[in-house]
């Protein structure tokens, strides 16, 4: 098992893709380095874009590159990109209605020690709250160079979120069937489902492992596409397990907890819990070392599902 | 290509056009339209390749209204050349309608919404962009607000376009030194405007706002210099044409009253080619 940041697989894919496509161009704001974007600048530099640190021209520039027919894809720290610039995702991408993909890197607690500055756990919230823009957040390699394959041919505004560590594969590099904006269900359950997306996919699957072994039944529900969101699958697992739990690299507010929890209002009552990072700034540290700080490793995971499924009192 | 005179003339039609479309729907930017409709009627009149029946041409000159609150006069001049039709005038701010108050790309002739300030140089500079990387022809025409200059995106964007050597580029400043608050220079300063903008490694020309002439001939000319993006600093007043709606700042966008918009029209009408006074 081979061990890729996300960002990396990007990098990769889009460089196979844009020596075929010359009107796919990258742009970064310094950060061609933390994005593993370089060998993009190396490999193709007519078709990058070095614009300095300047988030809003950044998004400005490439959507004027968008209306003029290019297929611009930023690469840019998520902490920056989705706030310094959210007046020109909102209005000259998304408003607009141009083909911009913006990958917002080292998302989430990526840059643990570094303080609130860098965390970016509000992306999401913003993003899926901006109409006509859709937001991803695959969970290793293979889903990432899937989802940019897909997002190549594909002409609506994006917002797409990883995380800056390698992460373990959870997909084959062959014969996987991914399904943009379909959930994919890694394992099945009737107690709980735990419906998770990004690097927090890993977390599940560890809780999950641990639950069965507990007999606990646990579903494990890959939401790479949090908007738009595979209501289906929150209503499957609504009708076929007891709980949901959602777990997510993000704000308690306005990430795939919320989203989950807007299907679930209009359809179904049924205990819910949603995990992720609370509504303060956290604490500084390794990514590892928050996220078991906050309850949002295995064994907090395990611990959430188990109190979840008292409080149902209905467990099989 | 029209003549001056004609510029003149079809000036004063524009300004009748939006005085009575903001009259009809309660809203609008009177001055700030009446301030950039000399040098939007010089570009669509004279200056920039277009194609009214075509409106998305590949080889079209692009412009990008960064100060959207304009949109007045960007509108009746789209309705006269055919990219839509007059009628949707009425329809202007009113309710469910595509001309909203400031530019929607729905419309005809219109590349990007803007609106927000500070947005649309860097727009350009992207169009501009990809017009370099793929050695297209067209020009992009960025018109910018003086009070918009405040906002740091514009510098952003300034710096870019002169990195890149974007000649294809030209940034237009109408420069009435009115803001909703009243004068640029006691709001945030801007002068010297004309050196931040050479520091910055644009080429710089001044010329009046309101004189087709002038605005024609430079227009028409650029890049004034190879590698070099153009900055046109405009002088202009706001709300021109119109003797009580000119250089008050309460005008930004106040809207006519029904006898002020009769009072407005004689003047245009009975004066379409006495706007030089």
């Amino acid at each position: 098992m081979t061990k890729v940041a996300c960002k990396q697989a990007i990098c990769e894919e889009l460089i196979e893709r844009a020596r075929r496509d010359k009107d796919i161009v990258v742009l970064t704001s310094d950060s061609r380095g933390s994005a593993s974007m370089a060998e993009f600048a190396r490999k193709l530099p007519r078709q990058f874009v070095e614009v300095g640190i300047a988030e809003q021209n950044l998004v400005g520039i490439a959507s004027g590159l968008a209306a003029a027919g290019k297929k611009p894809f930023i690469a840019s720290y998520a902490a920056f990109v989705s706030m310094r610039a959210i007046e020109q995702v909102k209005i000259d991408v998304a408003y607009s209605g141009v083909n911009v993909k913006i990958i917002g890197i080292s998302g989430g607690v990526s840059y643990g020690p570094l303080g609130m500055s860098h965390h970016a756990l509000q992306d999401i919230a913003f993003m899926r709250a901006i109409p006509g823009l859709s937001v991803y957040m695959p969970a290793d390699q293979y889903e990432s160079k899937n989802l940019i394959g897909e997002l190549v041919n594909d002409h609506s505004p994006t917002y797409i979120r990883v995380g800056r560590n390698p992460v373990e594969d959870v997909y084959p590099s062959k014969g996987f069937n991914f399904q943009i904006n379909k959930a994919n269900t890694l394992q099945e359950g009737t107690d709980i489902s735990i419906i998770c997306c990004g690097e927090m996919v890993q977390t599940a699957i560890a809780a999950a492992a641990e639950l069965d072994q507990q007999k606990i039944s646990t579903r494990v529900i890959n939401m790479h596409s949090i908007k738009p969101l595979d209501r289906e699958a929150v209503l499957r697992a609504a009708r076929e397990t007891v709980s949901i739990l959602t777990l997510e690299e993000h704000s308690i507010y306005g990430g795939l907890g919320s989203a989950v929890a807007g299907v679930l209002s209009q359809q179904h009552q049924l205990p819910l819990k949603i995990m992720g990072l609370p509504d303060k700034p956290v604490i500084a540290g390794k990514p590892a070392e928050i996220m078991a700080y906050y309850g949002l490793d295995k064994k907090g995971v395990v611990r959430a599902v188990k109190e979840l499924l008292k409080k149902s009192g209905d467990r099989k | 290509m029209y003549k001056t005179l004609d510029l003149k003339s079809k000036a004063a039609e524009i300004r009748i056009d939006l005085l009575k479309m903001i009259h009809n729907s309660g809203m609008g930017h009177t001055g700030s339209s009446l301030s950039n409709t000399d040098i939007l009627v010089t570009l669509y009149y004279s200056v920039m390749n277009i194609r009214s029946d075509e409106p998305e041409w590949e080889g079209r000159d692009r412009f990008i209204l960064s100060k959207g609150h304009g949109v007045e006069s960007y509108y009746c001049i789209l309705a006269d050349l055919g990219f839509i039709e007059k009628k949707e005038l009425n329809t202007f701010c009113q309710y469910n309608t595509r001309l909203i108050g400031h530019p929607n790309n729905k419309v005809p002739g219109v590349e990007m919404n803007t609106g927000a300030l500070g947005h649309g140089l860097s727009i350009a500079t992207g169009i501009a962009k990809a017009a370099q990387m793929d050695d297209c022809s067209y020009r992009v025409f960025a018109l910018m607000g003086d009070g918009e200059l405040a906002e740091g995106s514009i510098w952003e964007a300034a710096m870019a376009a002169a990195h890149f050597k974007l000649d294809n580029l030209t940034g237009i400043i109408d420069r009435n030194k009115l803001q909703i608050s009243g004068s640029t220079e006691e709001v945030m300063s801007l002068d010297p405007l004309s050196d931040k903008w050479k520091s910055f490694g644009w080429e710089v020309v001044e010329v009046n706002g309101h004189d087709y002439q002038e605005l024609n001939t430079v227009l028409s000319k650029v890049p004034l210099k190879k590698g070099k993006p153009t900055l046109i600093l405009a002088s202009t007043v706001k709300g021109r044409g119109v003797s009580f709606i000119e250089n008050q700042a309460d005008w930004h966008h106040r809207v006519p009253t029904a006898e002020e918009l009769d009072r407005a029209l004689k003047e245009l009408s009975s004066a379409g080619v006495d706007l030089d006074d």
